[in-house]
């Protein structure tokens, strides 16, 4: 390959507390506008800020899960610049000392073109800081004028910066997906990317190899990861262009426009603020002891990548089942509950769970948080099967029905008759029947006509009217004709 | 009655011998009759007050009155009072009706105190003179072709004036003491983090200081009692026990070190202003006191590590002054950053940009270390100068100014002759100290000298107690201005 791409983010994603990161009021969703801007949040003259300590809590819930360092001490700095949402004309944000220091995450990254194999690989973090959100200019039927709603200003935000470690798009937005699994994962924030709660900037270059890193360009603002690979894509083109039409590249912000797919400069280094940092004289620098770190870890879940390992070791799954099973917690939940002590039955519960149960909720437009049927109903269908008292098939319908109209497995199974046949003695009888109802068709099979075999087979699950345990049937069907 | 002090307004409130109601119409009226003259204060709202006034009535009736209950206190304009413009001197805010009230003017409501009116002072505190108020400069009321000092130069004046009982300063590098000094009163900057800064506009926030300026230390430390105290909405406010600032008042000060600052004695200071120090010290050793020589080595830095710091804070704080929300807004523009520019160039004034322009320039990216980190360094040396005194003293005294009051408009063209009135102040705000400033004679012109008493940290108590007991020794403080 002639040019090596160099991509590192920038994520910003919304905290999960309920109040501002430094006011009382409510951080929810898609109220009127300006009807949760308190005080703080208009920054009238003499107002204050306060930290609020949930905030402080998911940064260092973050940084334990990415194995980052969290500062014991950490200093929050004004970011100053004029914005008619920013209302203070300053962000509260963190810099030269911010809250959570270097991690890492690992990844995989399933190529997205030719037959390349998935693979797996570590981004490093550089780091990780808390700030506030600004609020929103509305360009709407304002008599030509903007409006201002500042019920998002003041929300609490962890900003999450990685090294350039990403060489493809696909990374890149493996790498975001992986985030915003381990963000939700751990109960930091919503993850709700169409309401902005995981926002992501993407910083690209190009290079020859072996060059010193290509100037970049940032693409702002990408809230969906599919936006955020043709972004990509198409900025990593048009970066090659440039160059090899003998252009520079011009370090500058930019902008992706769906609709056209392109990247477009909003402004360019030279416009760039200075923005004056300094420490906010109104903060205390932000003391965490060690005592309140260890206090958090012990609140954290099992992490994700953690949990994909002991599905692989300890329950035999495939690493692509494990993969699937703990892309959200939700599924990993579902997964762990459905199965209970039956370590045994993982693979047949991983397979019900990434087949048909995903495939219905997709069918039917759900996530795993609104499945219809839970762990537990799927769980006593699976002791059912285990312990022979459904078939497969069988355990489709119950699997059915259970979905459409709930219900227990053995409820189901009583009510519709499903459990099947596993009496020797019921089967053999029947088997005796069909031998002697079909003597010319079991002469032909013991000239040799092994193929008849499945004919047999469906006589006799007609027969038993599906019921009978197929493979006690088969054994009993083959020893009988082999006479 | 307007002589009083406030124990005896409130024992006479308390035996019925007087109405809040009267006592509060009686300050109207002298109000009426003499702000024209000394442009003290910038608003008065009988209304308002005398609606407080017939609720302290009712208190007072029911029994549960506290010891202000029913006493006008005049506030100083820079605290947001509920229903009140709040106008911190500058054309900026000359609509501003605050919707909430300050940490420091709901104790004085909870009290039952009555918010007498707001007083006039340098726009955003930022003046040693009075003269940069865009209500108009207020006179001296000993001779009103004289300033009052700054920037409390309107709570100073209507102390002096007898215009109120009492009424509340802030002090960023001297703001109480010199205008106590230059009209002389009584006014004491607590040590920072005492009283909350929530509601008070903001020039330097890890400067700023609210306190009390009254006519003699028993006032002030009554004032005190109401003002101090830990409030949550202000995180540098400082968690401490509720303390009776009255119990020492009468403790013998026999043994006292006072420790003199040579530093403060060399040249500079005005020879009348000495007299009048030396004979003050000179009373201390007959109530027993010992003076000890000490060097604050730093200390001569004091003004240029301020007059860097201030103004960084003060650039960003000042940020929100935009015109977008509230306050004043050009009425023509063509676009954003012409609503900005033209909305700030006319909202501030001259000492205002002035300030802002000096802090966004030590903030600036290339000049941050040499200006901003270099003084915090100084600041840091110039705190330990003090600790280290504190070890051979009690207390440190010295003049509170190098000068008597000065003419209006004498230093109105040299900003630096104007920042070197505040040359014995600002050191006690680096360190965060508490100081105060009581009279002690008169100088040339027959023009107050006010002694400056400088605390250990959270000491106030005893440097109200040492200043007590001089009032009780020498009547400097009960003279008053013939206006």
């Amino acid at each position: 390959m002639q040019w090596e791409i160099v991509i590192g983010l920038e994520v910003h994603t919304q905290l999960s507390t309920n109040t501002k990161i430094f006011s009382g009021a409510s951080t929810a969703f898609g109220a009127e506008p300006n009807t949760q801007a308190d005080a703080v949040s208009i920054a009238l003259p003499g107002v204050l800020p306060v930290l609020n300590k949930g905030a402080v809590e998911r940064a260092i819930r973050f940084g334990l899960a990415t194995g980052a360092h969290i500062a014991n001490r950490s200093v929050f700095a004004r970011k100053n610049y004029f914005y008619p949402d920013l209302p203070k004309g300053y962000q509260i944000s963190q810099f030269d000392l911010p809250v959570v220091g270097q991690g890492a995450l690992t990844i995989q990254v399933e190529p997205l073109s030719g037959n390349a194999k998935p693979y797996e690989k570590t981004v490093r973090i550089t780091r990780a800081h808390l700030e506030e959100d600004a609020g929103k200019s509305l360009h709407g039927d304002f008599h030509g004028m903007t409006g201002i709603d500042l019920n998002r200003a003041g929300t609490p935000l962890l900003e999450i910066v990685s090294e350039p470690d990403m060489c493809s798009a696909a990374e890149a937005v493996a790498y975001a997906k992986a985030l915003h699994t381990l963000v939700r994962w751990i109960g930091i924030c919503d993850g709700n990317m169409q309401e902005g709660s995981f926002r992501c900037d993407v910083n690209v270059s190009v290079r020859k190899p072996g060059q010193p890193l290509g100037t970049r360009r940032e693409i702002k603002n990408l809230n969906s990861f599919k936006f955020m690979q043709q972004a990509i894509d198409y900025e990593v083109q048009w970066q090659i262009d440039t160059i090899e039409n003998g252009g520079k590249v011009q370090q500058a912000t930019v902008l992706f426009n769906p609709d056209t797919g392109e990247t477009r400069a909003m402004r360019s280094k030279e416009d760039a603020h200075d923005y004056r940092y300094f420490p906010d004289p109104d903060l205390l620098p932000l003391e965490i002891s060690n005592d309140w770190i260890e206090q958090v870890r012990g609140t954290l879940p099992e992490l994700p990548q953690a949990k994909q390992a002991r599905y692989v070791n300890d329950l035999g799954l495939s690493t692509y089942d494990a993969s699937v099973l703990t892309s959200s917690r939700e599924m990993a939940d579902f997964f762990e509950a459905a199965l209970g002590d039956a370590s045994e039955q993982a693979k047949i519960c991983a397979n019900w769970i990434i087949g048909e149960v995903s495939a219905q909720l997709n069918r039917d437009g759900l996530d795993m948080t609104q499945c219809p049927i839970t762990a537990q109903q799927l769980g006593g269908m699976l002791t059912r099967i285990a312990d022979g008292t459904i078939s497969n098939s069988g355990a489709k319908e119950v699997f059915r029905t259970m979905w459409a109209e709930g219900g227990s497995a053995d409820a189901i199974i009583e009510a519709k008759g499903l459990k099947q046949v596993s009496d020797s003695g019921a089967i053999e009888a029947l088997v005796d029947e069909i031998i002697s109802a079909n003597a010319e068709k079991v002469a032909e099979y013991r000239s040799g006509k092994d193929k008849l075999f499945g004919f047999f087979v469906g006589l006799a699950m007609k027969a038993s009217k599906g019921k009978a345990n197929p493979a006690q049937l088969n054994d009993i069907l083959k020893k009988k004709l082999e006479g | 009655m307007i002589h009083s002090s406030l124990s005896q307004l409130g024992a006479a409130l308390r035996a019925k011998k007087i109405s809040s109601v009267e006592l509060t119409q009686t300050y109207l009226d002298r109000i009426a009759q003499l702000n024209p003259t000394l442009n003290a204060f910038i608003t008065v709202n009988p209304e308002m007050s005398l609606a407080q006034a017939r609720a302290a009535d009712a208190r007072l009736a029911a029994g549960s009155a506290a010891a202000l209950t029913g006493i006008p206190i005049a506030q100083k304009d820079i605290f947001c009072a509920k229903g009140w413009l709040t106008t911190c001197g500058s054309k900026m805010l000359h609509n501003f009706v605050s919707p909430y009230d300050a940490h420091v003017i709901s104790q004085f409501n909870n009290a039952g105190a009555i918010n007498l009116g707001k007083t006039n002072m340098d726009e955003f505190a930022m003046g040693s003179s009075n003269e940069t108020s865009h209500y108009g400069a207020v006179k001296n009321p000993w001779d009103t072709a004289r300033v009052p000092g700054g920037s409390s130069g309107g709570t100073a004046a209507a102390v002096a004036a007898r215009l109120c009982a009492a009424a509340t300063g802030t002090d960023t590098g001297g703001s109480i003491r010199q205008p106590a000094a230059l009209c002389g009163i009584s006014g004491l900057k607590p040590t920072y983090g005492v009283c909350s800064r929530y509601g008070m506009i903001a020039f330097a926030s890890s400067l700023d200081q609210a306190g009390p300026m009254g006519r003699s230390a028993e006032d002030l430390a009554l004032m005190m009692n109401v003002m101090a105290g830990f409030d949550e909405r202000d995180s540098t406010s400082l968690q401490r026990e509720k303390e009776d600032y009255t119990r020492d008042l009468n403790k013998p000060l026999t043994g006292l070190r006072i420790g003199l600052p040579k530093e403060f004695f060399a040249e500079g200071m005005g020879s009348d202003v000495a007299k009048a120090v030396e004979a003050a010290l000179a009373e201390y050793k007959k109530l027993g006191a010992v003076i000890v020589d000490i060097s604050l080595p730093n200390s001569k830095l004091s003004v240029p590590v301020y007059y860097v710091l201030a103004p960084a804070e003060a650039s960003s704080n000042l940020s929100r002054f935009d015109g977008v929300r509230y306050g004043y807004r050009a009425p023509e523009y063509s676009d954003l950053a012409d609503m900005y520019e033209k909305s700030r160039a006319q909202g501030f004034g001259a000492e205002v940009k002035r300030r802002i322009m000096i802090g966004t320039y030590v903030l600036s990216h290339g000049y941050y270390d040499a200006y901003y980190l270099q003084a915090q360094k100084i600041r840091r040396l110039i705190a330990q100068d003090f600790t280290e005194a504190f070890t051979q003293c009690d207390v440190i005294m010295g003049p509170t100014s190098p000068s008597t009051a000065f003419k209006l408009g004498e230093k109105g063209d040299d900003p630096v002759q104007m920042y070197l009135s505040d040359i014995y102040t600002i050191a006690v705000n680096l360190a965060g100290l508490p100081g105060m400033s009581i009279p002690c004679g008169f100088g040339a012109n027959d023009m107050p000298v006010g002694l400056q008493i400088i605390g250990n940290y959270f000491d106030e108590a005893r440097m109200l107690n040492v200043a007590h007991q001089f009032q009780q020794a020498t009547d400097w403080h009960s003279r008053a201005p013939k206006i």
